[in-house]
């Protein structure tokens, strides 16, 4: 017999612009020990369907329209609210994306620990806590007895998910739902909370609902896969023909937009030397203790004409503060910037201002780095009007062809932000650093934020933006795998310390240095 | 934190300072002096009194002899009661005035906290908008108002508490504590409002509920502490605020405390009076203010650490 037998789930949301209907008529099942992957983008209802079974959709505006979600034979759907918490609370528990901000930073990690214990098993906090750190152990926590009474800060986000995992098993569920657990976490850190998982399904005999927009994540773990899009599942089959055999087309496309493969990479050590970084070094005083940290350490590197360089490295590994102290939105320490003949770090402010038409930036989150203020219109024209590239007479011609480079419908040019997709607004970002023509451009995690399918998108037009305008391009990733797509060369950071440069098919071939071989590693698969 | 609390005091030197010297130079600026009565005085006898009193020599002198005196502790006599030190005058008055400012600081936050966190469960509906208009008409009704009409309703018609007074009777305290803390719980109450709202969004509210925690534990343990940072904040701002207007609830209630000696003084030009209970008063507001900071920093684990790290 079924676990959970999901018949019908709809659910929507009764807002004042309408109705949208989030999870559309979708049934599952899914038996003990069993592992099931509901894949699909942003906006899918993948998310929704785990939180409309376990009551935990904001009502109103969401509001559950029919089904039965039948767990050990009762329909959790059908259930009081009392009824239904105390099952969260035991049976099914469920752990979430971002580990920094589902522990409550006011509550040590033990408190939040034994809660479920305390509150739905009656034990005593004496009890729990011996249960909490038997757990902590488990789920490889070292020295828990003193981690015990520490705030989630001090914490870092891997071993935070392996504290949210941990609570989530110290009742014994039959059930775990894991929206996301790993998309917020470095690719080695992912690796290892996967594993942990695994280890943790297969010795308790748990199903889980593994829930992700990433097929290659999903590849080694899940039974089944069921991918959804709109709302509504799409496909459904064992996780081994979801990858041989894909039916839907939007499964294919899916699994096309994984990047895979490299580059094939020219030879650009003749062209011209666009940017010259050497023996850079960047700290940050940290108010904790007064000390000063190193963020970047002693970093040198050149990048040529045409050139698409990868600087790959864990958060932390200082590979963003390079990027900002090339353009002296940070101050830099020591070093030389040597870019258009001048050397960057000892130009005052007014000189730089000359040259920052020739550098741009693009930033991660396309959310925050535009002004929600400003129109598409405004968000172009603005550098190319400061900086005297163009006149007001043509501007919105001028205007018009940048947003056909970027692939955003004319018709779009009086918009703001938030009447666009993630993918679009990162076309905006773009447009906005190719419009002064520079020559080079600082990326930092320009697709991190975005979905694999929109991803693939941004990932073409940056490669076509490279030829067409004969770009350079400093490209910072924590994602291998599009570095790998991308970049002729990829540079290898840990620790504000560059420890290979190689060109992209060398390093994946023959990678040197220790650390780059676990990175390589830990990177997900999609083909066995 | 001992760095902490040591930086802070030093910065409230040069606060002290200008509202000593601002204080001072502005009601000397006032019309008429403190022996200038209704009934004039023989000239002779005014000079003879502003010559006891110093005040015949240059400002500026009596600026730094007052600097000086206030350096050793002293703030002078009273000029409208003689035989009277300031500070006398003021000890006598604060019991009453920090009792009162005690208890409306209570009323505040009992009442203030419960509607803000009432309001904030359920958002757009009565539960929400009843709470919070009253709380708006709290904040928009002056205290003369709010005083004499709880006195006509629970003094005359009901006759359920005495009408004035400070410990005289049982339950004299209770009308002008309600009266002072009226608008500042309305404040409370929105900002608890507007923190708790905050915070009930927030991922690990989301995390607690899925843990299968009853609601009064989601609400009460994992939410309020996030969501009264900002109210504690304000406390201390409330608290002296409660201290230094409590003149009108204490003439409305004959509440012998320090706001009828303040308002006195400047209608008598009592100079050393004003600028003593001004001082005092000063003191006092960034006294609070640094507890309350002290308070919402301890609140938040993050920011503890820094407090502690900060004392090695």
């Amino acid at each position: 017999m079924a676990l959970l037998s999901v018949r019908n789930l709809t659910t929507s949301f009764h807002t004042r612009n309408g109705v949208t209907t989030a999870v559309d008529d979708v049934s599952f099942e899914l038996k003990k020990g069993e592992v099931l992957a509901i894949v699909g983008e942003s906006g899918s209802g993948k998310s929704m369907c785990c939180y409309s079974v376990l009551g935990l959709v904001p009502s109103p505006p969401g509001k559950i329209e029919s089904g039965t979600a039948l767990f050990d034979g009762r329909d959790l759907l059908a259930m009081s609210a009392a009824e239904l918490q105390s099952i969260r609370g035991t049976d099914i528990a469920m752990i979430f994306q971002d580990p920094m901000t589902c522990l409550n930073p006011f509550l040590t990690i033990g408190e939040q620990l034994i809660e479920p214990l305390v509150y739905n098993r009656q034990k005593t906090r004496h009890q729990a806590k011996y249960r909490a750190i038997e757990l902590m152990r488990e789920t490889g926590i070292d020295r828990p007895e003193q981690r015990f009474n520490s705030y989630p800060h001090e914490f870092s986000g891997g071993m935070r998910q392996r504290v949210m995992i941990a609570m989530a098993l110290i009742t014994e569920p039959k059930l775990l739902i894991a929206d996301e657990p790993t998309t917020a976490l470095d690719v080695t850190v992912q690796a290892q909370i996967l594993s942990l998982i695994l280890e943790l399904q297969k010795t308790r005999d748990l199903a889980v609902i593994f829930v992700s927009h990433d097929l290659a994540v999903v590849r080694g773990l899940a039974h089944k896969v069921l991918v959804m899009k709109g709302g509504r599942v799409v496909e459904r089959n064992a996780t081994s023909n979801i990858f041989r055999s894909p039916q839907h087309a939007y499964t294919q496309q899916l699994l096309a937009a994984v990047p895979r493969g490299e580059k094939t990479s020219e030879d650009l050590s003749q062209s011209r030397t666009v940017l010259a970084v050497s023996k850079l070094n960047v700290s940050f005083l940290d108010r904790n203790s007064g000390k000063r940290l190193t963020a970047v350490d002693d970093v040198s590197f050149e990048l040529q004409k045409n050139e698409i360089l990868g600087l790959v490295g864990e958060s932390g590994s200082g590979k963003s503060t390079i990027g900002r102290s090339i353009l002296k939105l940070v101050p830099a320490d020591s070093g030389q910037v040597h870019f258009a003949g001048r050397e960057l770090l000892r130009l005052r402010e007014r000189e730089m201002r000359l040259l920052r038409p020739q550098l741009q930036m693009i930033f991660q989150d396309p959310y925050a780095s535009l002004n929600p203020r400003r129109t598409v219109f405004d968000t172009l024209a603005e550098p190319l009007l400061y900086h005297g590239l163009a006149k007001r007479s043509n501007i919105e011609h001028q205007v018009l062809a940048l947003m056909d480079d970027v692939g955003l419908a004319r018709t779009a040019i009086r918009k703001y932000p938030h009447e666009f997709s993630g993918g679009q607004r990162q076309r905006i970002a773009i447009g906005r650093a190719i419009s002064t023509r520079p020559e080079l451009i600082i990326a930092d995690e320009p697709v991190s934020a975005l979905d694999v399918t929109i991803q693939k998108q941004i990932l073409e037009l940056i490669i076509q933006l490279v030829e067409k305008h004969s770009l350079s391009m400093l490209f910072i990733s924590h994602d291998l795998a599009v570095v790998r797509s991308l970049c002729d060369r990829v540079m290898v950071l840990q620790r504000g310390r560059i420890l290979e440069v190689n060109r992209t098919e060398n390093l994946w071939s023959n990678p040197q240095h220790r650390y780059t071989q676990s990175l390589l590693e830990s990177v997900p698969q999609i083909e066995s | 934190m001992l760095r902490f609390v040591l930086v802070r005091l030093l910065q409230s030197i040069p606060v002290l300072f200008t509202v000593i010297t601002a204080t001072f130079f502005l009601i000397r600026q006032a019309p008429g002096g403190p022996f200038d009565a209704d009934k004039p005085v023989i000239p002779a006898v005014k000079r003879a009194l502003e010559a006891k009193y110093n005040l015949d020599l240059p400002m500026w002198q009596q600026y730094l002899n007052y600097l000086g005196d206030l350096l050793r502790g002293d703030m002078g006599p009273s000029f409208k009661y003689p035989g009277w030190a300031v500070h006398d005058l003021i000890l006598s008055g604060l019991p009453a005035t920090a009792e009162l400012a005690l208890y409306a600081l209570l009323v505040a936050i009992i009442v203030g906290v419960l509607a803000g966190v009432c309001a904030a469960l359920k958002p757009n509906t009565a539960q929400d908008y009843i709470p919070m208009s009253v709380a708006m008409l709290g904040i928009c009704m002056p205290t003369f108002l709010l005083g004499p009409l709880l006195v006509l309703v629970f003094g005359f018609w009901l006759n359920w508490l005495p009408i004035s007074g400070w410990g005289d009777l049982p339950g004299d305290k209770i009308m002008p504590s309600i009266t002072l803390g009226a608008a500042y719980a309305a404040y409370v109450a929105r900002l608890t409002r507007g923190g708790m709202l905050d915070v009930m969004s927030q991922d690990y509210i989301r995390t607690a509920r899925a843990k299968g925690l009853p609601e009064r534990v989601v609400v009460f343990k994992h939410a309020l502490r996030g969501g009264l940072i900002p109210t504690i904040a304000f406390l201390g701002p409330a608290f002296a605020g409660l201290l230094a207007g409590s003149f009108v609830v204490e003439t409305i209630f004959q509440i012998p405390g320090l706001g009828r000696f303040y308002v006195q003084a400047a209608f008598n030009r009592d100079y050393t009076m004003i600028l003593g209970t001004t001082i005092f008063l000063s003191t006092l507001i960034i006294f609070f203010n640094l507890l309350s900071d002290l308070l919402a920093t301890w609140m938040n684990p993050k920011l503890r650490h820094q407090l502690r790290g900060q004392s090695v």
